[in-house]
């Protein structure tokens, strides 16, 4: 049975940091469509559509039929194991470093026979398992077993670890503490189980509604930091950059309209100056410190959760501009993705539909509740995934445009 | 399906092995040159007599044989590279015999050559093939050692074989072996010291596992007559088969090729497998010598534990195996892996072997087993050869 984690004990000074490697990343393009769909969460593979074969390893063309119309599709994991190995070497640096290394052999009910890393309280074949799609280190789909039914700490396990980014004893911090969401953010990730969450408040001398209530509690610390000063982010960087293990950006300036309803250019660029140049300020300050401890032992630095918006998909006119702050948000989000992928540090955006705070009065209900997005982001921190799309809207938003964004885009502009 | 025809009045001849080491700083291309110099020297034949050329190497990359044919200042009028890692030297015997039998080859130089530096290996298994590298190779990259990890727990699991059953089969070649002066172990092996290695993909140990080096091997196929002409000891071609993704639905690969064409094998050579004087498998891992016993009739499928207990597998054994010590105990240089039987069953059948000779060996079954692809081997081959005098 998996031990459950323990707290790891405080890092000696002296001790030299691990240098983040990652396990093997290059894949041909066909087998991204398994990234593609893990990123988001779900377990996808190759479904010919002529003939209904389900197959894997990817390819270019069906099997069976030999026919190029394939889709990827969810699938069940059901599956039965028939053999394993425990790895004691490996060619790889990243897994020589984690040594030894259970791997799996296993039969899907959908048909195709599937290696992959096998969690601990799997039980020796043959039995069943639950097989699942998750981002490694590297960012790049992986399957791994599971137990058919959860098991007491099952998160815990060490091989599933270095694909999730679990708070539990690590330190984070939310750039913004003043909003409600800000606020729910902080308590989803004490309940999560982190040590230390500290709380970006941008005018230190206001008083906002929950804030001071928040900063009693023994785990949150509360931090002067408004994205749009460039020296006081360096500043906060400096004082507690190197002990982030997770930073969750949910700073954002929020204002209605769109072009023509409104004069000049200001409010358009206070947006971008929180929505986009924030993120660039944090990155450049937070980025290369958080990616010099990819790989610092237990409590390792790893993710980095933007705030976005499912505006930043396709514009929504009525929130022009801040769609299009959060559109720039988006773009910059997957430069650092890449940037920070050499380190093992996952980049997890959250694209909420309408929050229900002020900003959105006029926007018709389902709107989603601040601690559903806590919710949703400490899920994806927990899970792995890399693009959230919590609540109904958000769901609905997604879809349509998956099925076709120039339609979505007319939709939107018909109000 | 009409019967196939036989390779009436072709043999295989001039068995030569470019010594192995575990790491060279010399390239395939190097390894492959030495093979063909050799043959060229022990058939007393020049580069212009030798019209036809199949080469086989992991390591020739980006060179196929078309690069080779400059490189080494040929000009054959037959040619073909065969990228079929352990089955490479069967099917490379029996494209060539037909070339020779039909004449648009009159000799033809089979060469399979391999270099191992010191990080290559690794190198090679990132990009071992698309599926190794998308579904494999990220999963723990152990490499070979991990493939067949899961094939011989399931066969443990199902078949009831036990370590000292792969342990029997690794400590006779290992006996075979300390009488050929080119193995690379030949420090005698106790089934006490094979049972006590340490872990390597459990439930492999390091006595299961090839050591990847660098050497080459080579044959000429040429007609019978040709043979004589030039005085050289030969064998003779009874019966060939390749088989290639067999069994796709097998959910796990129990049962290679063999299978599906041995009926076709032992009609063409009008012999059983009980007439086999010795067995040259592919043995990367103890586990597919058993499957390929079980593949080749030696046994029924799951049958392979009660045939390793009640057999015997050193050269004076009642089912000498791998003579030579094979890939477990000579080592595994690359492609040339695949030839290693070969030429080790036409040195037995010309009475000319590295080691202890079978006693009156005159037919010999040869096989081969080649490229993990994803989660088994595709390529299979086996081919029966007899002495000249049989």
């Amino acid at each position: 049975m998996t031990a459950p984690l323990q707290r790891p004990r405080r890092k000696n000074p002296i001790m030299r940091t691990r240098l983040s490697v990652l396990p093997p990343w290059h894949r041909s393009r066909v087998a991204l469509g398994l990234t593609a769909a893990a990123a988001e969460g779900r377990f996808e593979l190759q479904h010919c559509l002529e003939c209904g074969a389900v197959q894997y390893p990817p390819r270019e063309a069906c099997h069976r039929c030999l026919a190029d119309a394939l889709l990827w599709r969810p699938v069940d994991g059901g599956a039965e194991l028939m053999s394993q190995t425990l790895l004691r070497h490996s060619h790889d640096l990243f897994f020589r470093e984690r040594m030894p290394w259970r791997l799996g052999l296993a039969k899907l009910d959908c048909g195709p026979s599937v290696v992959v890393h096998l969690h601990g309280d799997v039980p020796a074949p043959p039995t069943r398992l639950r097989v699942g799609a998750r981002l490694d280190r590297a960012g790049m789909a992986v399957l791994v077993g599971l137990p058919a039914k959860d098991v007491p700490n099952m998160a815990d396990d060490r091989q599933l670890r270095e694909m999730t980014c679990d708070p539990r004893f690590r330190k984070a911090l939310v750039t913004d503490g003043k909003t409600a969401v800000g606020q729910a953010i902080v308590r989803g990730l004490i309940d999560a189980g982190a040590d230390i969450v500290w709380v970006g408040h941008a005018e230190p001398w206001k008083r906002f509604a929950g804030l001071e209530e928040l900063s009693r509690l023994p785990q949150v610390a509360l931090v002067p930091l408004d994205v749009t000063d460039a020296r006081g982010v360096r500043e906060i960087a400096a004082e507690v950059g190197a002990k982030v293990d997770i930073l969750v950006n949910n700073a954002e300036l929020h204002r209605a309209e769109g072009i023509a309803s409104r004069q000049g250019t200001d409010v358009a660029r206070a947006e971008m100056d929180v929505n986009y140049f924030g993120l660039l300020r944090l990155a450049q300050e937070f980025g290369p410190v958080m990616k010099s401890r990819g790989a610092d032992g237990q409590s390792s630095a790893t993710a980095w959760v933007n705030l976005l918006s499912i505006f930043a998909l396709s514009n929504f006119p009525a929130h022009g501009t801040f769609s299009a702050s959060k559109a720039a948000a988006l773009s910059l989000s997957q430069c650092l993705r890449a940037e920070m992928r050499p380190a093992g540090i996952r980049v997890i955006n959250v694209f909420p539909g309408p929050i229900d705070d002020e900003w959105n009065q006029l926007i018709p209900p389902p709107k989603i509740a601040p601690a559903a997005i806590a919710r949703a982001i400490v899920g994806a921190l927990c899970d792995g995934v890399e693009d959230v799309y919590p609540g109904d809207v958000a769901q609905e938003w997604f879809t349509r445009f998956r099925e076709n964004p120039k339609v979505l885009e007319r939709e939107l502009a018909a109000g | 399906m009409s019967a196939r025809a036989t390779y009436a009045g072709v043999v295989v001849a001039v068995p030569v092995t470019v010594p192995y080491v575990r790491y060279s700083v010399r390239s395939a291309h190097w390894f492959v040159a030495r093979v063909l110099r050799a043959l060229l020297e022990a058939a007393g034949l020049g580069k212009a007599d030798v019209d036809g050329l199949c080469v086989s190497g992991f390591m020739l990359s980006p060179d196929t044989a078309v690069g080779l044919t400059q490189n080494l200042g040929v000009s054959p009028r037959w040619l073909d590279h065969v990228p079929m890692g352990g089955a490479s030297g069967v099917v490379a015997l029996r494209r060539a015999a037909r070339a020779v039998q039909c004449g648009d080859a009159g000799v033809v130089a089979c060469i399979a050559g391999d270099t191992n530096h010191v990080d290559s290996f690794r190198q090679m298994l990132g990009s071992f093939s698309q599926f190794a590298r998308d579904a494999v190779y990220p999963y723990g990259s152990g490499g070979p050692n991990a493939s067949f990890a899961f094939l011989t727990d399931y066969y443990m699991r199902h078949y009831g074989a036990t370590r000292e059953d792969f342990g029997k089969l690794c400590v006779a070649q290992r006996a075979n072996a300390l009488a050929n002066p080119l193995a690379l172990f030949r420090k005698p092996l106790t089934l006490e010291e094979y049972l006590a290695a340490r872990p390597i993909a459990e439930p492999l140990h390091l006595f299961d596992c090839v050591m990847p080096c660098a050497g080459g091997e080579g044959f000429l196929v040429m007609s019978e007559e040709r043979a004589r002409a030039l005085d050289l000891g030969y064998a003779r071609v009874l019966a060939t088969i390749e088989r290639h993704n067999a069994w796709p639905d097998d959910p796990i690969q129990m049962r290679g090729g063999w299978a599906m064409d041995r009926d076709e094998l032992y009609a063409c050579a009008a012999a059983g497998p009980t007439d086999m004087d010795f067995v040259q498998l592919y043995d990367d891992y103890p586990v597919i010598n058993v499957l390929q016993f079980e593949g080749l009739g030696f046994c029924e499928a799951g049958q392979g534990p009660e045939f390793v207990r009640a057999n015997t597998f050193t050269v004076d054994g009642s089912v000498p195996l791998n003579t030579s010590g094979g890939q477990l105990s000579v080592g595994q240089a690359g492609a040339a892996g695949g030839y290693l039987g070969l030429t080790e069953a036409i040195r037995q059948l010309t009475g000319r072997p590295l080691g202890a000779a079978v006693p009156g060996a005159r037919l010999g079954l040869v096989s081969g087993f080649g490229m993990i692809n994803y989660d088994r081997g595709l390529c299979s081959g086996a081919a029966i050869l007899s002495g000249a005098g049989a």
